[in-house]
């Protein structure tokens, strides 16, 4: 592994193609963090009552456009670095794309309307609101399980993706009501801690399942895990993943606090965790992009054309960092109801 | 019906629905510092009245705008896998371009700029403001770099079929760029003009005399009125690039069949690609000819020059051509006729007040009149390139993906009924809103009592 990586280096036909599936991996990353406690808001609003539902969106709504944008430069990456991939992976995955993308057009329309149409359909929007979040977060959990998969639709594998599909919509409600923690106070916080307890096991078990199938439908990924001594540096991943588990659990149980210390830490914990379950993941699945298929090496685009992306992306993405840390800096601390003035 | 015209259908409407939105928000953005920038200079409230209002327009466009787009990114794996496996090379980087350089800049800074006011310095604000703008007309420039070059491609070379880029810059300012991109821009303020002219013709019309409705509607018609001129000469120049480049699109605008001299300029005909003719032909003798190539014997290309070996046309449909072009056009000398008679008519009278009550309503029945020559010139230009997707490069058939039609026709079907719906609830909103505002329910913000604070008014 570390010869092979060596050797990568040395030579710009081969590292570009490392560099874009590293740049795809940080977006998909971001991607399912932000993203997630956004969708993870909108799963949990059926569980609130109206003035708790304008206050939940209200957290996310200086965010949310910007979060989404990730999905569409880690698919613009996709498309754009391993062109081939694209098209295999996204006619693969026809329906649950097309589902996830009509979830997230309700989602992002009911935003806007369930606050500028009429009052009486108000309810009809926040009906839309969750059900968008629904299909997106079902969906892409379906997605995630076929890929593991191999993106082969058996029967096995359809209902494999279904259990994914509800872990990972579990799995968002818990970094939802996290970051409610983090932005909300008094009853509302009280709530959102009893939800993050009871996602809790959700991200337990659908962590879980998919550590259990992934070496097991592939011998590839097993020999990449269970050899020595490879074991032996992998070792920290589960340790560490158990280790924050027991953070998070720790953390949730001390909370709330009057001097509202520690709120922070749910999300923070979360976040490493999903961090470290997306490391496992693409350390199994490197170096191929279309599993057991496709290689980054054999999808990638001209080295001429990824070069003058990467000459913009390594301009541009620090900028992007520094104004998505200036909007976060600036909606700091808890969440006030948005007002246009 | 096959995967093909299907897909064809299915990415035709998602691009149809997704264009409404940047349209007008690209336009407004500036439009919405204008009105900033008029209040910080005049401190008259009515500017920030003005301001209020449609920056709840721009939110909700732009959030439409922005999962419309997502849709757009995902489509080209989808249901056009060929697309990028022969272009990649050029359209990959210019996509990403766009996400990098537009997409980031505009999502990021509409938080502040929406919500930020009391959070951040005023000149912290406005450059938000600023940068929103900046951000959604960047986007513009690189999406339309890459579908002109689609029409007009350059600087590439052709090996086994895939595309090399040789030349960024011959890519970048391909030669229908930079009439695409003044056209398009265009569009969008005339879009602008109308909706705001529209939507305070209706306010007017329903009682509502704020002052912010006079500036409204004045400030839409002069936009109109002056862009409207400009975006005619820019048409004609971008339909001579257009005969110079795609010859078989002006044969199918003009439905003219021969190539030959003293071509009429028809103002209503059938065309007929079985019989290749035209039905009912009304028109002015030698009138395209002369617009074309400005002598009533000038030489205008015919449809029957594109026609291969064995018979199959190569040029794009003839009927949805001629008429969408037809559409854009009329809807342009409406906007010509209207914009000039409002302005004309204020400055004889007495501004708003001066203006007949019948003016005021063919002003609202034309608030998204913007949308109507968008969309059909959109047509005129898409339609217009088939069969090719990249011209001489790639035709849309070899790109298509072999996706079950069943499949496409159930995702169509569910685009088709969201986008139907809406459409409606968008329009529906945007009146709403105009009516909430006649009666005075959107002006909390100057608040008179700790009570009028308290309400909960999130992401109104």
């Amino acid at each position: 592994m570390l010869d092979h990586l060596a050797l990568t280096f040395a030579d710009p036909g081969l590292y570009l193609p490392f560099v874009f599936a590293g740049l795809m991996g940080v977006a998909i990353l971001i991607y399912v963090v932000f993203d997630g406690f956004d969708l993870g808001v909108g799963l949990l609003t059926p569980l609130a009552t109206g003035a708790e539902k304008d206050r939940m969106i209200a957290s996310i709504g200086p965010f949310w456009d910007a979060n989404e944008t990730w999905l569409v430069l880690a698919v613009g990456i996709l498309l754009v670095a391993f062109p081939s991939a694209h098209g295999a992976i996204l006619t693969a995955l026809y329906l649950p794309v097309a589902m996830m993308l009509t979830g997230l057009i309700l989602r992002g329309v009911s935003f806007e309307l369930r606050a500028k149409a009429p009052a009486a359909q108000k309810r009809l929007w926040n009906g839309a609101f969750f059900l968008g979040s629904l299909m997106a977060s079902l969906s892409q959990g379906y997605m995630l399980g076929m890929y593991i998969m191999g993106l082969d639709s058996t029967p096995f594998h359809i209902a494999f993706a279904c259990l994914t599909a509800v872990f990972l919509t579990v799995g968002y409600s818990f970094i939802g009501a996290a970051w409610l923690i983090l932005k909300t106070e008094g009853a509302l916080q009280w709530k959102a801690i009893g939800w993050a307890r009871g996602g809790i096991w959700g991200l337990v078990l659908g962590m879980g399942a998919i550590s259990a199938a992934s070496p097991l439908v592939s011998d590839r990924i097993w020999s990449k895990w269970f050899s020595f001594p490879e074991l032996l540096w992998l070792a920290p991943l589960p340790i560490l993943s158990g280790l924050l588990l027991v953070l998070l659990w720790r953390s949730l149980y001390a909370l709330p606090r009057t001097d509202d210390r520690g709120a922070m830490a749910p999300f923070a914990y979360g976040t490493a965790l999903f961090t470290l379950a997306f490391l496992g993941l693409a350390y199994s699945f490197y170096p191929f992009v279309v599993p057991e298929k496709l290689t980054i090496y054999e999808a990638a685009s001209a080295p001429e054309s990824l070069w003058i992306i990467l000459i913009g992306t390594l301009i541009v993405l620090p900028m992007i960092l520094a104004y998505t840390a200036l909007a976060y800096w600036v909606f700091r601390g808890k969440a006030t109801d948005l007002k246009y003035y | 019906m096959d995967t093909l015209i299907l897909s064809r259908i299915q990415f035709g409407a998602n691009i149809s629905f997704h264009i409404l939105f940047p349209t007008i928000t690209i336009a407004l953005g500036w439009a919405l510092l204008f009105f900033k920038l008029r209040f910080n200079a005049t401190r008259d409230e009515s500017w920030m009245d003005l301001y209020r209002f449609w920056v709840k327009v721009f939110a909700l466009s732009f959030g439409m705008g922005v999962v419309s787009g997502i849709t757009m990114s995902f489509q080209f794996g989808t249901n056009w896998p060929g697309f990028m496996e022969a272009v990649g090379n050029v359209a990959g980087p210019l996509l990403a371009y766009e996400v990098l350089t537009a997409f980031f800049l505009e999502a990021a800074f509409l938080g502040i700029m929406l919500f930020g006011w009391r959070r951040v310095p005023d000149w912290v604000h406005t450059t938000a403001t600023v940068l929103v703008a900046f951000g959604t007309t960047l986007s513009a420039f690189w999406i339309l770099v890459l579908n002109s070059w689609m029409h007009t491609p350059a600087g590439y070379e052709l090996r086994d079929g895939v595309v090399y880029a040789t030349d960024w810059w011959a890519i970048i300012f391909n030669p229908s760029m930079p009439y695409r991109l003044a056209h398009v821009l265009l569009a969008s303020g005339l879009t602008v003009a109308f909706l705001i002219a529209g939507l305070s013709a209706f306010r007017w019309l329903i009682g509502d005399r704020a002052a912010a409705v006079r500036k409204g509607l004045t400030f839409g018609m002069w936009l109109g009125a002056i862009l409207i001129p400009i975006q005619i000469l820019a048409g004609d120049m971008h339909g001579l690039n257009t005969l110079e480049h795609q010859p078989a699109k002006v044969a199918a605008m003009e439905g003219n069949w021969e190539t030959r001299g003293n071509v009429p300029l028809l103002l209503f005909a059938i065309p007929d690609e079985e019989a290749r003719t035209n039905h009912f032909e009304i028109g002015i003798p030698s009138m395209a000819s002369v617009i074309l190539k400005h002598s009533p014997s000038g030489v205008v290309p015919g449809l029957n020059d594109f026609v291969a070996e064995d018979g199959t046309p190569m040029h794009p449909p003839v009927a949805p051509v001629f008429w969408s072009f037809r559409v854009m056009v009329a809807t342009g000398m409406a906007m010509l006729a209207v914009s000039w008679f409002t302005v004309w008519s204020m400055r004889r009278g007495r501004g708003v007040e001066a203006l007949p009550k019948v003016v005021l309503l063919v002003l609202v029945a034309m608030t998204f009149s913007g949308w109507l020559a968008t969309l059909a010139g959109w047509y005129t230009t898409e339609i217009g390139r088939q069969p090719w997707l990249v011209t001489g490069v790639l035709t849309t058939a070899q790109a298509v993906a072999d996706v079950p039609a069943g499949m496409v026709l159930s995702t169509l079907l569910g685009y088709l009924g969201i986008y139907a719906i809406l459409t409606l609830a968008y329009v529906g909103v945007l009146f709403h809103l105009a009516r909430k505002a006649a009666k005075g329910e959107l002006l909390p913000e100057r608040p008179k009592s700790a009570a009028a604070i308290a309400v909960v008014t999130p992401a109104e």
